[in-house]
């Protein structure tokens, strides 16, 4: 979407990510999604009189990892209290960095050539989780509050992004590269719907060359969809406020997406003041050299780097590709897409299978090895397996785990005997003479209903191409 | 009562079973309690089985420890599993932690019988326990008097001969003056010597944990106890638990001792000459008296009295009726929030939230918390400074003996002033001991002060024994 002529929408981004630990950012509670309610808690993230924070090493290496990629410095930091109450904050203050946080400038290259400054990443202390019961899910006029402290205690990062963004397919490109990026530096999942990357959009508008309008803050977007949605609303909304005489109130705002627009959440003027102090029951935090040394060491290749090695390595098909290619690097599955090019299976379905059937079961990505992947697309591209066939094996494998060759035995996936798949097709012609008759006179479509046939005769076993070729031969 | 190290002995050496040395303090308890109001909750129960268990342990002939049947009474704002903490405040009334603060972990694994939690300043807020949400203490030896604050109930228990030994919480003075007060030993260790986990914060760059005893070597064994890193509190020094008993006999020959005006000066003329008496006394063991002034000691009450209100505000935000303790009901979270408080804390608490907040609030962060932390900083600069010239600093510990009930409720600012010479080494997280020497108005005790450098710990037990004997206590 763009503006009305002679507006430009200037945008920063906030996005906090939580850090993929095996505990929680001051005790040894679990950090997990999806346990029962108030499972996995302890004195310490309950924020029970006398238990004390004791920093988790682990999160303090993500955060400079993900400094590292974004060309941070690695600073000397400290950690403050920002006080204010809410039910699902256990000591009514949560511990978060300030004046000093461990990573300091740094910027992000996006792959559309534009390069958006990064203010800072800090680590702070993530909250509970509130359902209000009643009063439309909201905190005041509820009839009752849950909480869930399962997720108090949950390392974060928060990366401020400097007001570089223009556009909010622009600010999706960001995004998308900054969670490309988090994956890669195994600091977080990425998975946006269970809320392990939450957005928060500071969204001006301001006529081409003019100073920077006021901006408002719009919280906790939780897919890029919405993202892109709520920027452009919420600059429209800015835009047309301002053509018709009025001023845009410096605010936080609530993004509805059933109602797809925002509204005010709580005015800036009223806002809290979170009187900052340095925590005292933690001490400085100052990474030594070596320290910061062996985590860029360890760093994975990041996407711009990866998305750079297999355009190359596309040639002339990458701009066909890049679709698909965006999803594998984002996601992080180039490692089966090389290894699928690798044994020279084509690069359509190496791309098509990753994209799609990995894509769509990422959680349980680790059950299916690359090498397993390989053979799979190995014996689709050779005939051994149908498309169905093989999607099936990956599916299978993704969920239980599992080896694709004796998986397409269990499931009974052989090769249609040579002559079989002729007898089937010469049976449909002769049970099915109208469609025939329309298929033999130039009626492409009706192949589809031959091929649907026959993989039904044949339980799926037919490869899609052969049926065709089969067709065409009596035609 | 035996002392610490009498009993320990006692036990260890099947002369005395620890059952027996309880149902002595128990009984103690009962005779006294109800009219001086030490302990707030005696848990004969639990006592009884880990004396017991402890007897057992002794008959099978295992090593039982340091402290082996010492009974131990706790200021309650330190948590032990299960049994009711309250810090004195109608907000954490029938709450009982889920688990134990690490002194209390260390005491039992030493052989230490916990017999109950003691009266306090709620939140350790306060000088005299007149701020108690349950009620003021009232000093053994003068019952119309304070016993001083806020671990008022700990020095109560040992000076009325319930229990040899007290911990309590020292953030400007809170084991010193109430030791002084009761004619005891206090000591506030170097900060990050004892763990904090699972005190209830005060202020938590001020707060630490120390015993009160009334011998100077049953302070070091109980110091030794409880000292030592501990991976659960990140400001706990990195060092295991210093030796202490083997020094308390070290003697000051060769010492330099510094007598600083500004810990002495105000104060009341009978403590003054006991400070002067005590100056006398570690002169002719050997040690070299120098005069120091360090007037930057007389601007810590004011910086303490922003840092810990502002850290306070924050510590006791969690106190919210959301997850435990008191709830009173309202129309929204946010009215029930206020209405818990509201119900919940005394003025006292109140006053010094509404301090701490008002302190680091935007606009007024500078001109006071910032402006308390620079004061802070000149303080340590000044300690530093003090320090060449002198080993040990001496001064008194309180400017008064032992007050009357009400004679500083009505003035806050007559209450803070008691914390005066006790403020800068909480300031400066260095090391001091109240030692109680001679007496003074209506035969009260008098304590004097000896401060030191970080982890001198060893140095002033062995001062304070000095003037321990010569104040007729061999």
């Amino acid at each position: 979407m763009t503006l009305r002529d002679g507006w430009e929408m200037v945008v920063g981004l906030e996005v906090h990510t939580e850090l993929k630990t095996y505990t929680k950012m001051f005790c040894g509670c679990a950090n997990a999604f999806g346990a029962a309610p108030n499972t996995l808690v302890c004195p310490v993230c309950l924020g029970l009189p006398g238990s004390l924070p004791v920093l988790n090493v682990r999160a303090v290496e993500l955060a400079m990892a993900i400094g590292t990629a974004l060309q941070s410095t690695i600073s000397p930091s400290t950690f403050h209290r920002k006080n204010y109450f809410y039910p699902d904050m256990p000591k009514d203050f949560q511990i978060s960095q300030y004046d000093l946080p461990i990573n300091v400038g740094g910027y992000l290259d996006l792959p559309d050539g534009s390069r958006v400054a990064i203010e800072r990443a800090h680590l702070e202390e993530d909250t509970g989780k509130s359902t209000h019961l009643g009063g439309g899910g909201r905190i005041h006029g509820a009839d009752r509050s849950l909480v869930d402290y399962n997720r108090s205690g949950v390392p974060l990062v928060e990366i401020v992004s400097g007001p570089d963004i223009r556009s909010s397919a622009q600010a999706r490109t960001y995004a998308a590269e900054l969670r490309g990026i988090l994956i890669a530096t195994g600091a977080s999942d990425g998975r946006m719907e269970e809320g392990s990357v939450r957005i928060d959009a500071n969204v001006s508008v301001r006529r081409s060359g003019e100073p920077l309008g006021t901006r408002c803050e719009i919280k906790n977007l939780n897919s890029l969809r919405s993202l892109v949605r709520a920027i452009d609303f919420e600059a429209a909304r800015q835009v047309e406020l301002l053509e018709g005489g009025g001023t845009v109130r410096q605010e936080t705002r609530h993004w509805d997406e059933n109602l797809g627009s925002t509204s005010t959440m709580r005015v800036k003027e009223e806002a809290d003041d979170y009187r900052y102090f340095r925590e005292p029951d933690l001490v400085d935090l100052v990474p030594d050299q070596a320290w910061q040394d062996r985590v860029r060491d360890g760093l994975q290749p990041m996407p711009a780097e990866r998305r750079a090695v297999l355009t190359q390595r596309l040639g002339d098909r990458a701009p066909a590709l890049r679709d698909a290619l965006e999803v594998v690097i984002d996601l992080g599955l180039d490692p089966y897409v090389i290894a699928a090019l690798d044994a020279e299976v084509d690069a359509d379905l190496a791309f098509a299978r990753a994209a799609n059937e990995i894509a769509s079961d990422l959680v349980h990505v680790d059950n299916l090895s690359v090498e397993s992947y390989v053979a799979t697309l190995r014996m689709e591209q050779s005939g051994d397996l149908s498309a169905t066939q093989a999607k099936t094996v990956l599916v299978e494998i993704l969920a239980n785990g599992g080896e694709p060759v004796s998986i397409a035995q269990s499931k009974g996936f052989e090769r249609l005997a040579s002559g079989a798949l002729g007898e089937v097709v010469a049976k449909l012609i002769e049970e099915n003479p109208d469609e025939w008759s329309r298929y033999r006179d130039g009626n492409e479509k009706l192949a589809q209903f031959f091929i649907g046939q026959v993989m039904k005769l044949t339980k799926g076993q037919a490869n899609g191409k052969e049926v065709i070729a089969a067709l065409q031969a009596r035609r | 009562m035996k002392s610490v190290r009498q009993t320990a002995l006692d036990v260890q050496n099947g002369d005395a079973s620890a059952l027996s040395v309880l149902e002595e303090s128990l009984a103690r308890i009962r005779a006294r309690n109800d009219e001086l109001n030490v302990f707030l909750y005696v848990d004969e129960e639990g006592a009884r089985a880990a004396a017991s268990a402890l007897d057992e342990r002794v008959a099978r002939g295992e090593n039982v420890g340091a402290l082996a049947g010492v009974p131990v009474a706790l200021k309650d704002n330190l948590c032990q599993t299960n049994i009711p903490t309250t810090c004195s405040s109608k907000i954490l009334e029938g709450w009982r932690p889920p688990y134990s603060a690490t002194v209390v972990d260390r005491l039992l694994l030493a052989g230490a019988v916990p017999v109950g939690k003691t009266n306090l300043d709620e939140f350790a807020m306060g000088s005299s326990t007149e701020n108690s949400a349950f009620g003021p203490t009232k000093n053994p030896l003068d019952t119309t008097r304070v016993p001083g604050g806020s671990s008022g109930g700990s020095a109560a228990a040992v000076a009325a001969d319930m229990t040899p030994l007290a911990l309590g919480s020292d953030t400007g003075g809170s084991i010193r003056q109430p030791a002084a007060l009761c004619g005891l030993i206090g000591v506030k260790p170097t900060y990050g010597l004892v763990s904090r986990y699972g005190l209830i914060a005060f202020a938590s760059s001020l707060d630490q944990i120390g015993p009160l005893t009334k011998t100077v070597t049953d302070a070091a064994m109980a110091l030794e106890v409880i000292a030592g890193h501990d991976p659960l509190d990140s400001t706990s020094l990195p060092e295991p638990s210093p030796s202490l008993v083997a020094h308390v006999e070290d003697g000051v020959a060769g010492k330099r001792v510094g007598v600083v005006r500004d810990l002495i000066d105000g104060a009341d003329e009978d403590v003054v000459a006991a400070v002067e008496r005590a100056v006398e006394v570690l002169k002719e063991a050997g040690a070299t008296i120098v005069e120091l002034s360090v007037p930057e000691f007389r601007l810590g009450l004011s910086a303490y009295y922003l840092i810990a209100p502002a850290e306070a505000s924050s510590n006791l935000a969690r106190f919210d009726g959301v997850r435990y303790g008191l709830r009173v009901n309202a129309d929204d979270v946010t009215a029930m929030m206020e209405a818990t408080r509201t119900a919940g804390f005394g003025e006292e608490v109140k006053r010094r939230i509404m301090l701490g907040t008002y302190a680091l609030s935007a606009g007024y962060y500078d001109a006071y918390y910032g402006q308390a932390l620079k004061v802070r900083t000149l303080t340590i600069d000044a300690f530093r400074r003090a320090y060449h010239e002198a080993d040990l600093l001496l001064g008194a510990t309180t400017p008064s003996v032992a007050f009357e009930f009400g004679s500083k409720t009505a003035d806050p600012m007559a209450m803070y002033l008691s914390d005066v010479f006790t403020i800068p080494s909480n300031l400066s997280g260095e090391p001091a001991i109240s030692i109680p020497f001679g007496t003074g108005e209506a035969g009260l005790p008098i304590g004097v002060q000896l401060l030191g450098p970080g982890r001198s710990e060893a140095q002033l037990f062995a001062g304070a024994r000095v003037l321990e004997i010569a104040d007729g206590r061999p």
